[in-house]
């Protein structure tokens, strides 16, 4: 089972990213749980959302405690809430921002870790630049995508055109090739160097 | 039809397939996505004809679904918590009417201190209503309970609680499969009430009763129930003929064979019970599950059948009665009255308190060697709770419950993350 927890706030579409994560899954013929962690949610406000995804019926109902991995839609939460809390020691971290770990305090973070498995994106401005929103949550699906393998970009795009139509199901799904290439060539050009 | 989508959507979606002829609600969380989709569907007109009409309260909700259901419509709501408290003389009249209304309620703690998170306090708190009450494990059996609910409620003239848990299967998307509308004509017939208002042919519904009679009409309800313990398990035999899977019933029991320990519990928590068992079992603890899924009627025989070969079994219930104990757990007990069976109560859950399978682990190692009280609050932060006695203690205006708890713990306000 790999679990994964998403950090956002209000507004965001933390828990509608956790849902398309499901649908995404559940595309490829994959078992998949995706729940909000039942709070109200205010415009602003932390938001905390999960997705499981497995081979077989998930049966378990307990919050994700150690996520294998961790996408983090608002930057600004790192100083708020420990995000990476409970994290598996070979865990993915996918981050909203154009800096850098390293830039952003995190470097810390990186030591004794697979560097391959930490990526940021740039994701709000992918959604300024494509649906003329500053919602992050589909272009870092896209990059997930990108960073683990886990879900393929066709079935980001399948769970986008589910959930939108017309312009902005276009637009996210511009903004999510090219979240998918941004972090496909970043992990890359990082594997080579 | 497979299908990847919140449980409260798949609510709505069977509850149409039911062909309701009135909805009434009034919004309360975790409850309010059902009626929203529902709401929809009538105004987009895929659902019709079907009446949606907008209340003041859950009061007036229930005495709308009471009288579409006088009037011969088949009539279906939604409540949830202090909702279902508002309602509960209405939820009295229904059943006392004999009246076949579908209600869901996304089981939400009771204030106070308000809280809008999963737990059974308010369903439960209407467990002598005289309507029946079915908890859902997964997204699938409650979409599947709802259909067989209507099949149920309108064969016996009496009202039913489908109960699913709020926000953990509400707001939960999984895969569910969708029947089609040919296999839920199949199973369910058009409502053919047992009394209806008809100007046409006018006879008044409600009389008022004198103890000359009254201890007969409740008795017949009682007798309602009792049909209807014969009733669930053919019904959902028969939902497997058509819909091909197992879904509903009186109990199910799960390795639970050769079980020294068996573990009861109600609800989406089974699910987690079920992977914890299937850990401790690989481990070579005999242990085992019975779910309930009918805790109203509350089946007697089945528990008492499922347990007699068992040495212990512990209720896990998300339910509290103040001053007592379990409430789950008081019924479980007459079931296997007699027997000598050593039983344990743990309180879960309350106001949405995580259950994790670690939790788990400790308290079934814990009733498996007998070392549990009678009662166990799982997980109860104690230093919290001896602090604030400790307080009362010493102070008399120890100042508000809630209020100290929250500033001991160094909570702002409710957490949601």
């Amino acid at each position: 089972m790999f679990e994964v927890r998403v950090h956002g706030r209000g507004g965001q579409g933390v828990v509608t990213a956790a849902e398309m994560l499901s649908v995404a899954a559940f595309e490829e013929g994959r078992h998949a749980q995706a729940f909000p962690s039942f709070g109200s949610e205010r415009t602003g406000a932390p938001v905390v959302a999960f997705c499981r995804i497995a081979d077989k019926e998930i049966r378990l109902r307990e919050p994700v405690m150690e996520p294998d991995a961790i996408i983090v839609q608002d930057p600004t939460l790192l100083h708020q809430i420990d995000v990476f809390a409970g994290m598996k020691a070979d865990g993915y971290v996918l981050l909203n921002s154009h800096h850098s770990f390293e830039k952003l305090g995190l470097g810390e973070l990186l030591k004794n870790r697979n560097a391959a498995r930490f990526c940021t994106l740039p994701a709000t401005e992918l959604g300024l630049k494509h649906v003329g929103r500053p919602i992050p949550n589909v272009p870092l699906l896209a990059g997930f995508a990108a960073l683990s393998g886990i879900i393929k970009l066709e079935s980001v795009i399948k769970a986008i055109n589910e959930k939108f139509s017309g312009k902005v199901a276009l637009g996210n799904i511009a903004a999510a090739e090219e979240a998918f290439l941004f972090v496909q060539q970043k992990m890359k050009g990082q594997a080579d160097a | 039809m497979l299908k990847q989508t919140e449980g409260s959507k798949a609510v709505a979606e069977a509850i149409a397939l039911c062909r309701p002829e009135v909805i009434c609600a009034y919004p309360i969380s975790p409850q309010t996505h059902i009626v929203e989709a529902l709401g929809e569907m009538v105004k987009s007109g895929t659902l019709t004809p079907c009446e949606f009409i907008n209340v003041e309260s859950e009061f007036a909700a229930m005495s709308v679904a009471i009288g579409a259901s006088a009037a011969g419509a088949r009539a279906y709501t939604a409540t949830a918590s202090q909702g279902l408290l508002f309602m509960a003389e209405a939820v009295y009249n229904a059943s006392g009417l004999g009246l076949p209304i579908v209600m869901t309620v996304a089981n939400r703690a009771i204030g106070a201190p308000i809280n809008i998170w999963n737990d059974h306090s308010d369903s439960l708190s209407q467990r002598d209503s005289g309507w029946m009450q079915l908890f859902a494990e997964t997204n699938q059996e409650a979409l599947d309970l709802h259909i067989q609910a209507f099949r149920l409620a309108e064969e016996l003239s009496m009202p039913i609680m489908v109960c699913m848990d709020g926000f953990i299967l509400t707001h939960a998307f999984e895969r569910v499969n969708m029947p089609s509308q040919e296999q839920v004509d199949s199973y369910l017939p058009p409502f053919e009430p047992r009394q209806v208002l008809d100007p046409a042919d006018p006879v008044s519904i409600g009389a008022m009763v004198g103890p000359e009679a009254f201890m007969e009409v409740r008795y017949l309800a009682h007798a309602k129930q009792m049909q209807a313990l014969e009733r669930i398990p053919q019904l959902a035999a028969e939902f497997k003929k058509t819909f091909g899977r197992d879904s509903g019933g009186l109990v199910r029991s799960y390795c639970i064979e050769d079980a020294e320990t068996v573990i009861i519990a109600m609800g989406s928590v089974l699910g987690t019970i079920k992977d914890v068992v299937d850990e401790m079992r690989e481990e070579g603890h005999k242990i085992g599950v019975l779910g309930i899924i009918s805790y109203r009627p509350f089946p007697l025989t089945e528990v008492r059948a499922a347990l007699i070969g068992c040495k212990r079994f512990l209720v896990l219930e998300k339910s509290l009665a103040v001053g007592m104990g379990g409430i789950v757990a008081t019924d479980v007990r007459m079931a296997v009255s007699g027997t000598g069976l050593k039983g344990y109560t743990a309180v879960a859950g309350l106001g949405g308190r995580p259950i994790p399978k670690s939790s788990l682990h400790t308290l079934f190692r814990q009733a498996e060697k007998e070392e549990l009280p009678p009662v166990t609050f799982l997980d109860l932060d104690w230093d919290a709770v001896n602090k604030q006695l400790e307080r009362e203690k010493t102070t008399r205006r120890s100042g508000p419950v809630a209020e100290n708890i929250l500033h001991d713990k160094g909570i702002v306000s409710a957490k949601f993350g």
